[in-house]
């Protein structure tokens, strides 16, 4: 079955909980057990309705505070697809979990509050979207039962948000606008009696109808070889294979390629899928290759096809979103992981910081701290064979590794 | 001759490139298998990860010591058949040794004295990655875990102090005496497992499907009425119904659901149809809200 992943952001009291509880609802995606859960703890903080939000707040700091700390990932399904929502938070000091929310969906949702319109945080949502070009962006205008089910409302939180998509730099990007009740369920999975005047789809409708050529990028295709299998039995005696996921494009057999670094030219001879072998290998699929000639390759190198080459350098630049408490500062050295491929990397200057409510940029920054979001260049000890982002989703990004601690303390968008 | 396309399963790619990355990453990886469905299904998934090559790590069953027998006989029959190297270690040898107490009364279960046994594996192999079949659909709390998830000298989780992790990339890097617990199968519902057991037609223990047996009930759910280690009130009255285990953990806390479903078909569909989730049989969650939570914090899979 397909798998669509779905990154959530609103600010706090946008609904956002709620939306995501009413889908499960409207899709009877929660189970007789969950709803209990719910109605018991609705009924004993003295709710007259079901508190949805109950449903997707997993951790007991939340509960306690009442808002969304952490990326959570919630499942449903429908006969058509698999659905994955990654639940990430508005506040604003936890730009990193949308941007770790979003890094691995396909599209998104903005929720609005249509008594509020579009405010400083709408701003920075869909600037994260647009950094992170996710290709389908669904604008939810919540909470349309406040503010009499009014059209003139939200035609004007409409023409407010268009202003912010002439900023963008990501003009490809689709953008649906859809007015709903999370509470009451207009508009969410069933289509609103309450609002004539939109004859659009319903949410789900909507994300139901995605094709995956609107969803997915496309580039060329990159092999970044993952492991090298050497079965030594006595069937497989001289068996050399490629583990590794295919990205971007397709690869076959008698592709003429290359192996980066080496720059060793050979052919693809067969590709498998566990034990049986295949023509081609489409994208995102886990493979084995292997080769017409007995060449040397190992973990980190990459498989290119000859005449469809990326960057071979050793720095770049790019746009980073800092995750850390400790800062980076220019001389900062960490291990930059790129794909299956690691470095070490000095940052060499922090070019500007870029604000992300599309208020502009800051030169002359001499260190940026957590959810920082910026223009950086950097330095390696070996060469990488890179994209660039908006060319190549998985082979123009990375993660910053500290050396010290060995958390991930950043991500980046190569330019 | 070559077949042309085949269809994608995203799900299944994705786990079998984490499994890699395990491989890839750490020197002493191990597979945590309980003979359950979520188990066995990692154990297809590292067979074909390394096809033509055998699964480069052992596997590793911490032992209640009250397993259904039936998972028991499947387990060991399994790692023949593959040709795998399997590790056991009991808890009762836990309890033996001191190390953690018995519970006692209606609800005593075994489960929670697991995380001693595993940590005390985990220290004695010197294991730095353990791959588990946990899945993030299953708990509210596991819904924030990562696929490579670290734990601290003691085994502990802190949830409040998790790596982010992006896109495909997985940082495998960690400080001496830590290790990291690896979910393959995180993003998959109980109901993906089950397609995916029926696609594959891999095999699974018996007692997943329909069968008679001596059960009693008690707070709304069936209990097996079959093996000692499950308690009994004199007052809980024994009867036989046809029913199945949608979860094979210790026996103490599992409990079982009426069904005819007899096939993996049937089972699917079952699933599918479903109004009441998989721990919904688990009492060990029932004891609070934040159950599974606070068993995280203190080095639970």
């Amino acid at each position: 079955m397909e798998v669509l992943k779905i990154a959530t952001a609103g600010s706090v009291d946008d609904g956002k909980s709620t939306l995501i509880g009413r889908i499960l609802y409207d899709t009877k995606s929660l189970t007789t057990d969950k709803l209990e859960a719910i109605e018991k703890t609705s009924k004993q903080k003295g709710y007259d309705y079901l508190d949805f939000s109950l449903a997707t707040d997993g951790l007991v700091a939340e509960r306690e505070q009442g808002i969304t700390i952490d990326v959570a990932h919630i499942y449903f399904s429908t006969r058509k697809k698999s659905y994955i929502i990654a639940d990430t938070p508005g506040h604003v000091e936890y730009t990193r979990n949308m941007v770790t929310g979003a890094s691995t969906s396909q599209a998104s949702i903005i929720l609005i509050d249509a008594r509020k319109g579009v405010i400083e945080q709408t701003n920075r949502h869909f600037f994260i979207n647009n950094l992170l070009r996710i290709k389908d962006v669904v604008v939810t205008i919540n909470k349309m039962d406040l503010v009499d089910y009014s059209e003139e409302v939200y035609n004007k939180i409409k023409a407010d948000f268009s202003e912010l998509m002439n900023k963008r730099d990501y003009q490809d990007q689709k953008i649906t606008f859809i007015p709903v009740s999370a509470l009451k369920g207009d508009n969410v999975v069933n289509r609103s009696e309450n609002m004539p005047w939109y004859t659009g789809q319903s949410l789900l409708e909507h994300l139901e109808n995605l094709d995956k050529k609107d969803i997915y990028n496309v580039g060329t295709p990159r092999f970044p070889v993952q492991f090298v299998i050497r079965p030594k039995t006595e069937d497989f005696h001289d068996f050399r294979g490629y583990a590794g996921k295919v990205y971007g494009g397709e690869l076959s057999v008698g592709d003429n390629i290359l192996v980066l670094p080496s720059k060793t030219r050979s052919k693809i001879k067969d590709i498998y899928f566990y034990d049986e072998k295949y023509q081609t290998a489409s994208r995102r699929s886990s493979v084995t290759i292997t080769l017409e000639n007995d060449i040397n390759v190992s973990r980190g190198d990459m498989i290119v096809l000859e005449n469809d080459l990326p960057t071979i350098d050793n720095h770049f630049t790019a746009n980073i979103c800092w995750m850390d408490s400790k800062p980076l500062e220019a001389g900062s050295k960490y291990v930059l992981q790129h794909g299956v491929n690691k470095v070490l990397a000095r940052v060499e200057t922090i070019n500007h910081k870029i604000h992300p409510d599309y208020s502009g940029i800051e030169k002359n920054v001499q260190g940026l701290g957590v959810n920082d979001i910026a223009s950086v260049t950097f330095k390696f000890n070996k060469p990488l064979f890179f994209d660039q982002f908006k060319n190549h989703r998985t082979n123009g990004s990375f993660i910053l590794i500290d050396t010290q601690t060995n958390s991930t303390v950043g991500a980046g968008f190569i330019q | 001759m070559n077949k042309d396309t085949y269809h994608i399963n995203s799900l299944e790619n994705e786990a079998i490139y984490i499994i890699r990355e395990v491989a890839a990453q750490f020197e002493k990886p191990v597979l945590l298998f309980s003979g359950g469905k979520d188990s066995i299904t990692l154990v297809r998934l590292a067979v074909k990860a390394f096809y033509p090559a055998k699964i480069p790590f052992p596997l590793m069953h911490i032992d209640t010591g009250h397993n259904f027998p039936e998972t028991i006989e499947f387990r060991d029959r399994l790692v023949k058949e593959l040709g795998l190297k399997l590790i056991v270690r009991n808890v009762q040898d836990s309890i033996d040794q001191g190390k953690v107490k018995e519970e006692s009364g209606r609800y005593a279960s075994r489960n929670q004295l697991q995380t001693t046994t595993l940590l005390d594996a985990i220290e004695e192999f010197k294991f730095d990655a353990c791959i588990g079949g946990a899945r993030r659909d299953e708990e509210k709390a596991r819904a924030k875990e990562r696929i490579f998830s670290v734990r601290d000298d003691f085994g502990q989780w802190d949830e409040k102090n998790q790596r982010p992790e992006l896109f495909d990339m997985l940082n495998g890097q960690i400080n001496l005496g830590q290790n990291v617990r690896v979910f393959p199968i995180s993003n998959w519902t109980e109901l993906d497992v089950w397609s995916y057991i029926e696609q594959e037609n891999i095999e699974i223990p018996s007692i997943y499907f329909a069968h008679k047996r001596k059960v009693f009930l008690r707070d709304g759910m069936i209990w097996s009425a079959e093996d000692e280690v499950v308690y009994r009130d004199d007052n809980e009255e024994v009867i036989e119904e046809m029913v199945r285990f949608r979860t094979v953990g210790d026996m103490s806390c599992t409990a079982a659901v009426l069904s005819e479903a007899a096939t993996i078909s049937k089972v699917v569909e079952e699933i599918r149809d479903s109004t009441i989730s998989e721990r919904g049989a688990r009492i060990d969650d029932k004891r609070s809200e934040a159950a599974m939570e606070k068993r995280k914090q203190q080095g639970y899979f």
